[in-house]
């Protein structure tokens, strides 16, 4: 997007959850199915008000369960396909989830999460880290997983999801959180280029002109069903490969290291400035993506830090995934704050204790 | 006949639908699910849409349905072929959508996302087929199983005082404003069959003429899971199933509510 006034960059004030609006229409998705849920309702009320003006669809389902189906059925059609949740919709929306990852169809799903288990509440959490990056549906099932920590990011990654989407044929999760989504700050739109067209010949559409095609996850062959997993495996691993993002702050002179993503990395930077201030070398590990998880980064980094500070908005999840990619176990700390924000004086005082023992 | 070579008729009275795949079927002998999928392949080749078709199949013993319809079909989870098809359908307005569900699928499970698709009026065509049990997962009990009936979950007959009663899923649909039209038919007498050949064909025209849902429930067999040879279990449907669900058009829409 340029200005009219040459030279000025346009930018957007808006909630993140609007910016994921934003990403999903300038990423062409023209098909978006909901149902009412806090903290992420901005979406759908969003979607239905700006959808028809852009020639798209927005149905509101009666409930995640049916949502999720819809969406499967758009896709399976060929279309870019949308809808967002939080911790008790995504929940009920795991079979579908596993049926879209099995029948490999693209689209983008969005976790504005919430504090649980069970009805919880709608404080900010990152509860869902494992349902999200383990698989929750059943059967093996795992789809990439982005978790921004800005707006711009919102606006970026959205876009960014439903290129993956496409391009390995996979349903895509953002994870964010109440804070994430509900914050307002500027962004650029004009800084990222959505993704272009791309041809779905595996669409079911009508048989025109072709042999008919279906689109399944059903394999009751035993050597089919075999074979099909080893495809999925070998697709993660491709996506494993290639798509690991993460943002890598102050990392060069770093001996205490935070690993953190979302809201709580945007914490944790505060506090590694304000550490650094008093002379102590903290920096961050951001993953980006959480599966792909950046192990290399991981382990690269533990090798040569004094201690890892895992920093998430739960009792202890990523903490897990940061153990795996690593050996040096008994440089791993964490900290955790199940149902709130931490403040950045909480991650100071716990910096300040990790440096007066590593010193 | 002497001398072999192709024989030639004056008049084909009789032949495979386009739209149904020449395979050998895998449904039980007696059952009446390949009776139903060669009514709706007649159906699509009546209107000419082999080509714009989407089928939704669900999960049931009928899932192979792409097996035998020569026309594009997406698999659903179980009960959710509404709402798959209501996603298929708003991709693809242009499209015919029909779904093709057992009454494990759409009775019980997927309860809600057929009277939803229903009350929106989605413009897609159901075909509901009422076996009384659940024939994929061998036989249990169905919401439409009927009061006395023995299945491997009701091992001394269905009882209203536990299990509720057979529930009327086409008379139950034709409540809502949204359904264009419903009918229930059997498959079990050639009369039966011609009639239920109507009836799909007017539910497949209710969707071109965009006038709402429509929904065809087939009383259908299942002797395998019944216990019953195929002409036993045929009885069954003439007599008590058609007793207790009544065959008839329990709504049609004349015109539509919107275009
Ligand atoms: C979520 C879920 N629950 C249960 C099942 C197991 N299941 C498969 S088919 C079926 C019932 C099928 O019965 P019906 O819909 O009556 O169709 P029929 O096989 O009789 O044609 C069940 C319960 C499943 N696949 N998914
Ligand atoms: S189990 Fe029943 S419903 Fe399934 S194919 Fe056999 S007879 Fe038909």
């Amino acid at each position: 997007m340029k200005d009219a006034d040459a030279g000025t960059v346009h930018r957007e004030f808006v909630k993140g959850n609007e910016a994921i609006c934003h990403g999903a229409l300038a990423a062409g998705c023209r098909h978006y199915f909901g149902y009412p849920i806090t903290p992420q309702n901005d979406i759908p009320e969003y979607m239905s008000t700006h959808m028809a003006a852009h020639g798209g669809v927005f149905l509101q389902a009666e409930s995640e369960v049916a949502t999720i189906n819809m969406l499967l059925g758009a896709a399976a059609a060929g279309k870019r396909v949308m809808t967002s949740s939080s911790g008790p919709g995504i929940s009920l929306m795991q079979e579908g989830i596993s049926y879209m990852a099995g029948s490999e169809l693209p689209a983008v799903i969005v976790n504005i999460s919430r504090s649980g288990p069970g009805l919880g509440g709608i404080a900010p959490s990152q509860g869902d880290y494992f349902q999200a990056v383990k698989g929750g549906g059943h059967g093996g099932c795992r789809i990439p997983v982005l978790a921004p920590h800005s707006v711009q990011e919102m606006y970026e990654l959205t876009m960014h999801a439903f290129e993956l989407a496409d391009r390995y044929r996979t349903p895509v999760m953002i994870l964010g959180d109440a804070i994430i989504g509900q914050m307002k700050e500027p962004y650029t739109p004009g800084l990222c280029e959505p993704p272009g067209p791309i041809d779905k010949p595996w669409a079911t559409t009508g048989c025109a002109g072709r042999p008919r095609q279906h689109v399944k996850s059903l394999y009751l062959k035993d050597d089919d069903i075999e074979r099909h997993n080893w495809k999925l495996h070998e697709k993660l691993q491709r996506i494993e490969k290639a798509e690991v993002r993460a943002e890598s702050y102050h990392l060069e002179d770093a001996r205490i290291v935070l690993v953190a993503f979302g809201t709580a990395a945007r914490v944790c930077k505060t506090a590694i400035q304000w550490a650094r201030k008093e002379g102590i070398a903290a920096g961050m590990i951001r993953p980006v993506t959480l599966f792909p998880f950046p192990k290399t980064l991981v382990h690269e980094t533990a090798g040569k830090a004094d201690l890892l500070l895992v920093v998430e908005m739960n009792t202890g999840q990523m903490v897990e995934d940061v153990m795996i990619s690593t050996s040096h176990h008994d440089k791993v700390r964490f900290m955790g704050k199940p149902c709130a924000m931490p403040t950045p004086d909480d991650i100071l005082a716990e910096i300040r204790l990790l440096a007066g023992k590593t010193s | 006949m002497s001398g072999g070579g192709k024989q030639h008729f004056d008049k084909v009275v009789f032949k495979r639908p386009d739209s149904l795949v020449d395979v050998k079927t895998h449904f039980c002998p007696g059952c009446h699910h390949g009776i139903a999928h060669r009514i709706v392949a007649e159906a699509i080749d009546h209107f000419g849409m082999r080509e714009k078709t989407v089928g939704v199949a669900c999960v049931g013993c009928s899932v192979f349905l792409y097996d035998y319809i020569d026309v594009d079909v997406v698999e659903a989870p179980h009960g959710r072929a509404p709402a798959v098809a209501t996603g298929v359908k708003r991709a693809l307005p242009d499209h015919f959508v029909f779904t093709y569900q057992g009454d494990g699928d759409l009775a019980a499970i997927g309860t809600s996302e057929i009277i939803h698709a229903a009350n929106r009026g989605e413009n897609l065509t159901v075909i509901f087929v009422n076996n009384t049990t659940y024939g994929m997962t061998g036989g249990q009990m169905a919401p439409t199983t009927m009061l006395g009936q023995k299945t491997s979950t009701s091992p001394y007959g269905r009882e209203f005082s536990n299990d509720g009663y057979p529930i009327k899923m086409a008379e139950l649909l034709a409540q809502l404003e949204g359904v264009a039209f419903s009918a229930r038919v059997a498959t079990s007498s050639p009369a039966q069959i011609r009639k239920a050949k109507e009836a799909v064909k007017t539910a497949f025209d209710m969707q071109i003429r965009r006038m709402g849902l429509s929904v065809v429930e087939f009383l259908s067999t299942c002797p395998t899971n019944w216990g019953m040879k195929p002409l036993d279990a045929r009885n069954r449907v003439l007599g008590e199933m058609i007793d207790y669900f009544p065959l008839g058009t329990f709504k049609e829409r004349k015109q539509a509510d919107f275009v």
